[in-house]
């Protein structure tokens, strides 16, 4: 195995496309190493990103937030403005383990891991956010929605390297949450989750939803009968109740030594509808 | 396999080493720099006996490459202790009886220094989510809260 | 050597909080436990592990594997002895699969080699020939004639005809007439339980750095409760004489009863005898889950009988163990301790032990009784709801006290079980109010202690100092309590004494770290050397002062004459003895061997608040309470420590700990992600409440108090959680999954 750190973009990216064995990006390490760990992986070349320009800033743009794809948790979890703007994302991350993985994992790395279960995607997919992407044949903005195709996979071609996230700007009366659930209070890969985010009018009335879903299909969800429920309510039990059905309707997981596909449903819905809840709250909805 | 030459900082002082591309800092803190205080209860995050900070961050050095210590500055439970004078966090916990093995005592150590630099007077529950993942499984974790507070109290009024 | 007649000895030491002598080393990363020792010219050792959970081994090749440069030595199971006794042999079999590999993670062989990439890269050219066979891993299925069989031939005489041979021995316990009494009661309640296998879940996995010569002459360093169990299987496994095996223990990182036997310290002196070098060996976390000591796993039968004024009729209990690959004799003792707080005129209990296709069974505190009591108990607390009684109130009418005579046997002396749990009911937090969706829930607990065989030797140094010599690993804080008990006995500071723990060349004989011994054991044996010093050192004062050695006696540090008659002599403290030691016939030393009896048994009880989410099943402990019968206390906060430790390894047992095994046998969640001890932030306070009680079977009235306090958790917790709920739980662990099938089974 060899060890890179490559200082520009394109070195990285000539690094990755040149390999013809395998090949992992670095950027947090927490799912590389224990990859590294478990003999399941065995690299032939690891490309670490965090010395590139870039990929270690938060940066404003367009209303909303760049981030480098070499954020860790603990440092967007300190970031005021992005915590303020997008509260939902930035727990999603910051349940990602414990805080000694909070001061590596990335969202990227998360997102590339490819997990259903991963924590901080739900929120980026209820969020709309984009990623850049630097291939071979140049740069690309891409969905979060298009990234991940199946457990483990991802639709990044070879030489790819996602460098940023970006969160775009928010209404006023906007905000989001994300829930999950897990056995324990913390350590845990979730069982079920729920990132949702919520436009409201002056009046407290949900304009705009986005539900997302994790842990209950081979890839994050993007539930949009589940958002469609909620638009032109206050949240009311009716607008709640929908969002359950919805929620659960969307669900197709699996009976793993973590959940089964009862369990796992039932409390997709119920995490949807707290997060609902709770997105609204921050939003300066009153129910 | 290529091995790699790398320059860092450790308490302190400068050190050099040689490692293979997939050693992990824990490999290297304990097999090339004979620093043994930080342990292997898991090699996978999910233990914390191996914690450390990395740049002023707390990280599980299981989940971070030898490598990627070059030109970075590293803090051990061995730093901890300036000459003879242990940390008040270290005499604490001796005093108030917060280990009964030991062995997740360096990483929880570690890794309660960065939560009071940050946090000065944290209640019961910061702690107790901060240190979610420094398994003990000795004490129930009771007498490692307690003393942290009783810590953190004499470290404010100093 | 019964309890001082002066029971209420004013103690100036014992009872204090005073530090603990590893304490620096242990919080400056100084401490050296298994895995933080090297030796020169030393080689890494791996082990290769079965994937299969049951599989003939046909060969085994390893010639690919010796070829690779830097590859000094490859062992299998040829490589060690093959004792008669099936108790060596089945330890050695386990260390390195014979025949058949039994369980997913079973050791088959193992290579030394310069550096630990070379040892991973030589363990892939291994080539073992594998014949799978079926296999069974659930207790119930391993029961039943036509199961696959793990061994043949392994039932013992107890064993009824038409089980299947997995089921190697069965127990039978109890007294007075079950029928009688089940015709008394006015509620009989039946029910069945099962409860998951866990793991003693220490943080510091196995680790050994092992050398040993051609001829016959090693050492050995390694973590472990017990140097001188070590040295007996290893010299029995190695062929060797145990004199020319000296092991040392390392500080140990956690053992719970695990570090009880020996997994890879075998198979390291079996590299270095061939390689010629040192050998270290260091266990993943993923194969401490697969191969090394899970508890038992159980399905159990209880039926209690009572009356409507909450008096215990009858009772009676069938349980089935399993312990994996090879023969246990776990449920013994979980037939013994089940009923073991009730006074009883009808009892009964059963007890079957099983092998599957899962690794060897080790110790975890008090073994076999946490999930026995826990059905026991389960059952008491919904005759108790079935009535509308006070479940303190019930225990407390039908407590065993001194007289009693026990569900296993013996007539209890004194116990403090009806003082604990009196001092439960007198506790706020008995009647502190309950929130929506809240419940309360407590059981008793039990634990017979343990004395056994034990050395110490005691010297004064020419300071007037004292060391201790004992040869029971510390795991707990017990260094602090033999010192303490040493500088009682003999009247002088606490840090006037060192304590060491040796290696297995430089003291007699120590019985394992188990068994909650360690305090009440070594520390008898120590205030007996400290008598023997005593005896020594009023002799030489009486030469001194030329008179009778009767005529001296030792009182608060220091050699008195024992009154006017004897003449009128300044007092000669201990320093001022040592001091002149050289003149008056030497060095000065008491020492005590022996075996230890008189353990007295110990009794507590656990109060536990929570709270159900009734829409997902998760539990949130909110309040814990654990009130303990310690006997003397000789160091409270390490008495308070165990209490806490041992309560919060019940909760993860009661809650979410458990073994999961997938269809084809093989181990799903070897590591700390998937098998869920409890974090920081699961858990509130865990308060404690010491009652001192003392043991008649010692000087200062010590029992053991390591083991008693993972007892309670289980169904305190499973009670609480079917009050919260209003639906009656019956199997372990209360994972959220199950809870919510269980409470959505009720609308």
């Amino acid at each position: 195995m060899r060890y890179e750190r490559p200082e520009t973009l394109k070195d990285a990216s000539d690094l990755l496309s040149n390999e013809e064995g395998l090949s992992r990006i670095l950027a947090g390490g927490t799912d590389v190493l224990v990859q590294l760990k478990s003999e399941m992986v065995e690299p032939d070349l690891i490309v670490d990103l965090k010395h590139i320009g870039g990929m270690r800033s938060i940066s404003s743009e367009a209303g909303g937030y760049r981030i480098g794809a070499a954020v860790s948790g603990a440092q967007l979890g300190e970031d005021d403005g992005v915590r303020a703007m997008w509260p939902g994302v930035v727990e999603g991350l910051e349940l990602i383990g414990s805080t000694q993985v909070q001061g590596r994992a990335t969202m990227v790395g998360n997102l590339c891991n490819g997990s259903p279960a991963a924590d901080s995607v739900p929120g980026l997919v209820a969020a709309d956010a984009t990623v850049r992407i630097h291939g071979v044949n140049g740069v690309r903005e891409c969905s979060i929605l298009d990234i991940p195709v199946g457990p483990g996979r991802t639709s990044l071609a070879k030489g790819d390297i996602i460098t940023s996230v970006f969160l775009p700007a928010r209404a006023p009366n906007a905000s989001d949450a994300y829930l999950r659930f897990i056995p324990r209070t913390e350590m845990d890969i979730a069982v079920a989750a729920a990132g949702v985010s919520l436009e409201l009018d002056g009046d407290g009335v949900c304009t705009n939803a986005r539900v997302a879903l994790g842990a209950v299909a081979p890839t994050v969800l993007l539930v949009e009968e589940a958002g469609a429920a909620l638009v032109g309510t206050r949240l009311g039990t009716d607008s709640l109740d929908a969002l359950v059905k919805a929620t659960e309707a969307a669900c197709t997981p699996i009976t793993d030594k973590r959940g089964t596909v009862e369990f796992r449903t039932r409390t997709a819905g119920v995490l949807a509808k707290r997060a609902a809840k709770i997105a609204y709250a921050r939003a300066g909805g009153k129910s | 396999m290529k091995n790699l030459h790398i320059s860092t900082t450790v308490n302190g002082d400068e050190k050099e080493f040689i490692c293979g591309s997939d050693e992990t800092l824990l490999d290297v803190l304990r097999d090339r720099l004979d620093l043994t205080g930080a342990k292997e209860g898991c090699g996978t995050g999910d233990c914390g006996a191996c914690s450390v900070t990395l740049n002023g961050r707390l990280v599980c050095s299981c989940l971070v490459l030898g490598a990627e210590a070059d030109g970075a500055e590293i803090e051990t439970i061995e730093g901890m202790a300036v000459g003879d004078n242990l940390h008040v966090l270290q005499r604490v916990f001796i005093e108030k009886a917060a280990l009964q093995c030991g062995v997740c005592t360096p990483g929880i150590l570690v890794a309660t220094r960065a939560l009071l630099e940050r946090n000065p007077d944290p209640s019961d529950t910061e702690i107790r989510y901060w240190l979610a993942g420094n398994l003990c499984r000795c004490t129930g974790y009771d007498k490692i809260v307690k003393a942290v507070q009783i810590a953190a109290a004499e470290m404010r009024s100093a | 050597m019964a309890l001082d007649s002066d029971a209420q000895r004013d103690f100036k030491i014992v009872g204090t909080r005073v530090t603990r002598p590893d304490g620096v080393d242990k919080v400056t990363g100084k401490a050296r436990y298994g895995a933080d020792i090297s030796a020169p010219g030393m080689l890494h050792g791996r082990i290769l592990r079965s994937p299969h959970a049951h599989a003939r081994i046909l060969s085994i090749d390893t010639t690919g594997a010796m070829a690779l440069k830097g590859v000094k030595a490859i062992v299998t199971s040829a490589d060690l002895s093959r004792p008669e006794d099936n108790f060596f042999a089945d330890i050695g079999d386990n260390c390195l699969a014979n025949e058949k590999a039994l369980y997913d993670g079973h050791a088959v062989a193992a290579v030394a080699a310069t550096d630990k990439a070379t040892a991973k890269a030589a363990l892939r050219l291994i080539k073992v020939d594998y014949e799978v066979l079926p296999h069974v891993t659930d207790v119930d299925a391993a029961m039943a004639p036509d199961a696959p069989v793990v061994h043949e031939g392994r039932a013992d005489e107890t064993v009824a005809e038409g089980y299947s041979q997995n089921v190697t021995s069965h127990f039978e316990f109890g007294h007075g007439d079950l029928e009688a009494g089940f015709a008394k009661a006015d509620k009989i309640i039946e029910r069945s339980f099962k409860t998951a296998a866990t793991h003693q879940g220490y943080i510091e996995p196995h680790a050994c750095l092992a050398s040993l010569g051609a001829d016959g002459r090693g050492e050995l360093w390694c973590c472990t409760q017990g140097q001188f169990n070590v040295r007996t299987m290893c010299a029995e496994l190695l062929g060797i004489q145990a004199s020319q095996l000296r092991v040392t223990a390392s500080e140990i990182g956690g053992g719970f009863g695990g570090k009880t036997t020996v997994f890879i310290e075998p198979v390291a002196l079996a590299l270095s005898r061939k390689a010629g070098k040192p050998v270290k060996i260091t266990m993943s976390r993923d194969e401490v889950f697969r191969a090394t000591g899970p508890t038992i796993s159980s399905s159990m039968d209880v039926k209690i009988g009572m009356t409507s004024d909450g008096r215990i009729t009858a009772g009676k209990a069938n349980l089935r163990y399993q312990g994996g690959a090879y023969p246990n004799g776990t449920v013994e003792f979980g037939a013994q301790s089940a009923f073991a707080a009730y006074d009883l005129a009808a009892v009964q209990t059963l007890g079957w032990n099983v092998m599957t296709n899962r690794p060897k069974e080790a110790a975890y505190r008090a073994p076999g009784a946490p999930v026995a009591i826990y059905a026991i108990e389960s059952v008491v607390d919904e005759l108790c709801q079935n009535f509308g009684l006070d479940p303190l109130d019930v225990r407390i009418k039908n407590a065993a006290r001194k007289g009693t005579l026990s569900s296993y046997g013996p007539t209890f002396n004194d116990i403090g079980l009806v003082a604990t749990l009196e001092a439960a009911k007198a506790h706020p937090h008995y009647s502190a109010p309950l929130g929506v969706n809240q419940g309360r829930g407590l059981s008793c607990g039990f634990w017979f202690n343990f004395g056994g065989n034990t050395s110490v030797s005691l010297h004064l140094n020419s300071d007037g100092t004292i060391g201790v010599v004992e040869g029971n690993p510390d795991i707990g804080g017990s260094r602090a309590s033999i010192s303490m008990m040493a500088a009682e006995e003999l009247g002088i500071s606490y840090d006037k004494v060192r304590t060491v723990i040796t290696d297995t060349n430089s003291i007699g004989f120590n019985d394992v770290t188990d068994g909650s011994r360690v305090t009440f054991a070594v520390g008898l044996a120590t205030i007996k050397a400290a008598r023997a010093a005593i005896k020594e050192m009023c002799s030489r004062v009486a030469k001194i002062w030329g008179i009778d050695e009767e005529a001296v006696i030792w009182e608060d540090g220091a050699a008195k004459p024992s009154g006017p008659n004897a003449g009128d002599f300044d007092p000669m403290t201990l320093a001022d003895i040592a001091a002149v030691a050289d003149n008056t016939g030497g060095p000065i030393a008491g020492h005590h061997e022996g075996n230890a009896d008189g353990a007295g048994v110990s009794f507590g009880v656990h109060l536990v608040d929570l709270e159900v989410d009734p829409e997902t099943g998760m539990t949130t402990v909110l309040r814990y309470t654990v009130f303990q019968d310690a006997g003397k206390a000789v160091h409270p906060d390490y008495v308070e420590g165990q209490m806490q430790g041992g309560a919060v390894q019940g909760i993860g047992w009661a809650l979410n700990e458990e073994y999961i095994y997938g269809e084809d046998g093989r181990l799903q969640n070897p590591g700390f992600l998937d098998y869920r001890v409890p974090v920081a932030s699961d858990l509130p306070p865990i308060e404690t409440v010491i009652l001192e009680i003392p043991n008649p079977g010692h000087p200062y009235g010590v029992r053991g108090v390591g083991e008693t306090p993972i007892v309670p958790p289980l169904a305190a917790i499973s009670n609480a959680v079917s009050r919260a709920t209003g639906v009656r739980m019956a199997e372990l662990p209360m994972s959220p999954p199950r809870i919510l099938k269980a409470t959505s089974a009720k609308v």
